[in-house]
């Protein structure tokens, strides 16, 4: 089935102009049935099982079963995700359980700047890039003259 | 039919696509385009936060030079891709990309991307040019960084959900391109100076294994759908390396990365045997040319030998995780703390791996109660893709740098602007563009930017807006949208409106496809072998296809994106087919074999095999290219030491 929602828990995202699993499923497979106010999967088949529905669902009412046709019943992975760190859950088929806690980012949620603090040196005809050579770590961009000239390691 | 709005959005770069090339475009156009005057506008199928192959998240940024450290030069990064792509690669390409990889790898890092270090401050690797990352939200702080460039500088807008079907063209320069939105009745039409294609590879083009609700989990994610392919092919853009398919070997149905297992905890794969095929099997590299005594050993040839094991009736092939585990246990055990302390490490290492990029993969192994160092675990080759930015090689064929070119590679590979493709004003980067490997997410990032930077240059220089024809519009439009009147026109016309005989849905008609791949052009079912025969009868069969893409119908919006989806795959099919039909030998034998062709033959075929649809004429014309060397050309001993 891979992605489904409980019902008990699904509000259709009463609250948003959109509902957040349709908003962000990268292969356009979550629906709002409009009529039950609930969402669902439209084609399990083509579900990558990448869990973004699941991660971003405001109700945790989005869970993942493994893909029917290979993977035996019983088992489950359930994340639990914040601004910076993710906790699984691992359930075995026997009930054995496992519990991993990965960072996810250093900054904070929408801070990303774009030139990370890197100075721009060179102009449109310069083989350097915006925020090189600073970006680089290195005084210059490698190019075939700098080679000859002997920057080997460059 | 219901009534579809045009919308035309005029703009000076338009990025196609919301990926890691198309991220790293934005934050690299944003700022040049500020310095100019310049807007640009990015269009996504689906939502930049989350879309591309890196949607999910990763494990590990497979290329990192390290050439601040003076680890590597940018000529053994070269040297590497071409050993293992059996020496048809792009050198200006390939060092272009590794010159500037670093840079995008410390952007990612400032932007808050967790990467693994030591106890000194170093960054932690996996293998060589491997870093180890805590990558669950990779793509969101890459693609927040862009989204950021973009809004904040004001020169750029963002447009999510648009489906882009193809090029619209002002003579033989690119003019922008046509697509739809998969939310509301729109038409868009995006007109622009300049156009870079970033959409990803192709998957879903040949049968995967699963053909049940597993479909879906295909190694490569299941929306890229050969949208870069069709859009360069249909633009009139020379095709490079079309057969260079790639054939992942992975943990079996689920997928799950391989990459930490073989290189940070150093398992074997052995076979139902307890034999070892690298070692085993390791005279039949000898057949393989200089390739075959490359270190490492190049990846289809690893896959070969392997993939023999199991032709011979010798499956299944298990990674021995057990193995490994006790290995590395056993440094540490007159030492019970530490030995537990690492045993725990270990362990969360080995699931993060999959939980930061392949869950299914955890819920595998979860429900078949499988701990790694208990018991080990099956690996298999998944079925062929179509990406340039791994171990494949296909898309288009680019314009190299200027400044990395030899007076001799200058006259083939540059033609002005770095990697322009040969239609004017259209742009290449990530699996969109050919013959330049092994860039992985954070070398697609880098030509993303180096694509974007080149492509703001050629607008200033030719600083015009394209003609469009209007009427050519309007016949794309109506183009576009026939299989909404299709269904409509029809639907009424059986009881049930999955089978009709006037329309095909685009599910079946990709498994029509999917049926002709893989029995006909090597696909799994054929243990990856084709001969021209076969290829000629798969031409046959797409020639059909073709004419029945006439046929697709739509309910809605999604079905429609399907139905130019599987239109999309469908030209994939057909430059793979006929590359690999002109290619008279086989090169890479992990990834396909012509068995009435069974040898390599570097006399003849050591050139790139290039292929070009005319959009004018419905023709397709092949040719080779010379394989030059920008970088003095290694001697034996230098191949061997990789």
């Amino acid at each position: 089935m891979p992605s489904y929602v409980n019902p008990e828990k699904c509000d259709g995202c009463k609250a948003l102009d959109k509902t957040a699993c349709q908003y962000i499923c990268p292969n356009d497979l979550m629906v709002l049935d409009k009529e039950k106010m609930k969402a669902y999967n439209r084609d399990v088949s083509m579900c990558w099982e990448c869990y973004n529905c699941v991660k971003i669902c405001p109700t945790q009412a989005i869970e993942i079963r493994g893909y029917a046709d290979f993977v035996p019943l019983g088992a489950s992975a359930t994340p639990l995700r914040s601004t910076d760190s993710i906790l699984w859950t691992v359930k075995f088929r026997n009930g054995t359980i496992k519990r991993f806690k990965f960072p996810i980012r250093t900054t904070e949620e929408g801070k990303a700047v774009p030139d990370g603090g890197f100075e721009t040196q060179g102009g449109l005809d310069s083989p350097d890039l915006f925020t090189e050579p600073a970006s680089s770590g290195l005084p210059a961009i490698f190019t075939l003259k700098r080679q000859e000239g002997g920057i080997t390691n460059a | 039919m219901p009534n579809f709005e045009t919308v035309t959005v005029e703009t000076d770069l338009l990025i196609l696509g919301g990926g890691m090339a198309a991220c790293g475009a934005a934050v690299e156009a944003a700022y040049w385009a500020k310095q100019h005057g310049l807007k640009v506008t990015l269009v996504d199928k689906a939502a930049v936060d989350r879309s591309g192959a890196v949607a999910m998240g990763l494990s590990a940024i497979n290329q990192y030079v390290g050439l601040k450290d003076g680890a590597n030069t940018v000529k053994d990064y070269v040297d590497y891709v071409r050993n293992d792509l059996m020496g048809v690669t792009r050198e200006d390409l390939v060092a272009n990309i590794a010159r500037h990889v670093d840079s995008s790898v410390h952007l990612f890092e400032k932007w808050g991307l967790p990467i693994w270090k030591d106890d000194k401050g170093s960054y932690v690797h996996e293998g060589r040019w491997q870093l180890m990352i805590n990558g669950e939200s990779y793509k969101v702080v890459v693609a927040e960084a862009a989204k950021n460039a973009l809004l904040q500088s004001g020169v750029g807008e963002i447009f999510e959900r648009v489906f882009i079907v193809g090029p619209i063209m002002d003579g033989e320069r690119c003019a922008g391109a046509v697509g739809f939105s998969v939310r509301e009745n729109k038409f868009y039409v995006f007109k622009a100076k300049a156009t870079l294609v970033a959409m990803g590879g192709a998957v879903h083009v040949f049968k995967p294994r699963s053909s049940g609700e597993g479909m879906g989990r295909a190694w490569y994610p299941p929306w890229n759908s050969g949208s870069s392919a069709y859009f360069t092919i249909r633009a009139g853009a020379e095709m490079t390396c079309q057969e260079v398919r790639f054939i992942p070997v992975r943990f079996k149905d689920a997928y799950g990365p391989v990459g930490a297992w073989f290189l940070l905890f150093k398992s074997r794969a052995t076979n139902s045997e307890g034999g070892d095929y690298m070692v085993e099997r390791r005279p039949e590299l000898e057949k393989w040319g200089p390739y075959g005594r490359v270190k490492p050993v190049p990846a289809n040839l690893r896959n070969y030998l392997g993939m023999l094991d199991t032709m011979d009736g010798k499956g299944p092939i298990h990674m021995r995780t057990e193995e490994a585990i006790k290995k590395i246990a056993d440094t540490y055990k007159d030492d019970p703390k530490a030995y537990k302390k690492k045993m725990k490490e270990l362990e969360s290492e080995a699931w993060e791996d999959f939980l930061d990029m392949t869950i299914s993969q955890a819920i595998l192994w979860a429900s078949t109660n499988l701990q790694p160092e208990d018991k080990s675990s099956e690996i298999a080759a998944a079925e062929p893709y179509f990406i340039g930015s791994h171990s494949g090689a296909s898309g288009a064929w680019v314009s190299g740098p200027a400044d990395l070119q030899t007076k001799e590679t200058s006259q083939d590979y540059f033609w002005g602007y770095a990697n322009m493709s040969t239609v004017k004003g259209l742009f290449c980067a990530g699996d969109a563009s050919g013959a330049s490997s092994h860039k992985f997410s954070s070398g697609s990032h880098a030509e993303g930017r180096i694509a974007a930077k080149s492509a703001v240059k050629f607008i200033v220089e030719n600083n015009a807006l394209p003609a469009v024809d209007s009427a050519a519009v309007d016949n794309l439009k109506a183009e576009i949208l026939q299989p909404l009147e299709t269904y409509e026109q029809n639907k009424n016309t059986t009881t049930d409106p999955e089978i009709n005989p006037n329309y095909i849905k685009p599910r079946m008609f990709m498994f029509r496809l999917q049926k002709i791949m893989d029995e006909y052009a090597g696909g799994i079912t054929s243990q990856f072998k084709t001969n021209g025969p076969s290829l000629t009868k798969a031409l046959e069969l797409l020639a059909w296809l073709r004419e029945d893409s006439q046929k697709l119908a739509a309910a809605d919006l999604h079905e429609l994106m399907r139905c130019w989806e599987n239109t999309h795959r469908m030209w994939q099919a057909e430059a793979h087919v006929r590359t690999m039909l002109f290619r008279e030998e086989t090169r890479w034998p992990g990834y396909y074999f012509r068995a009435d062709k069974p040898a390599l033959d570097e006399e003849k075929w050591h050139v790139f095999a290039n292929c070009r649809f005319d959009p004018q004429k419905d023709t397709w014309e092949m040719r080779t290219r010379p394989i030059m060397h920008v970088f003095p050309q290694p001697k034996e001993h230098e191949l061997l030491g990789g």
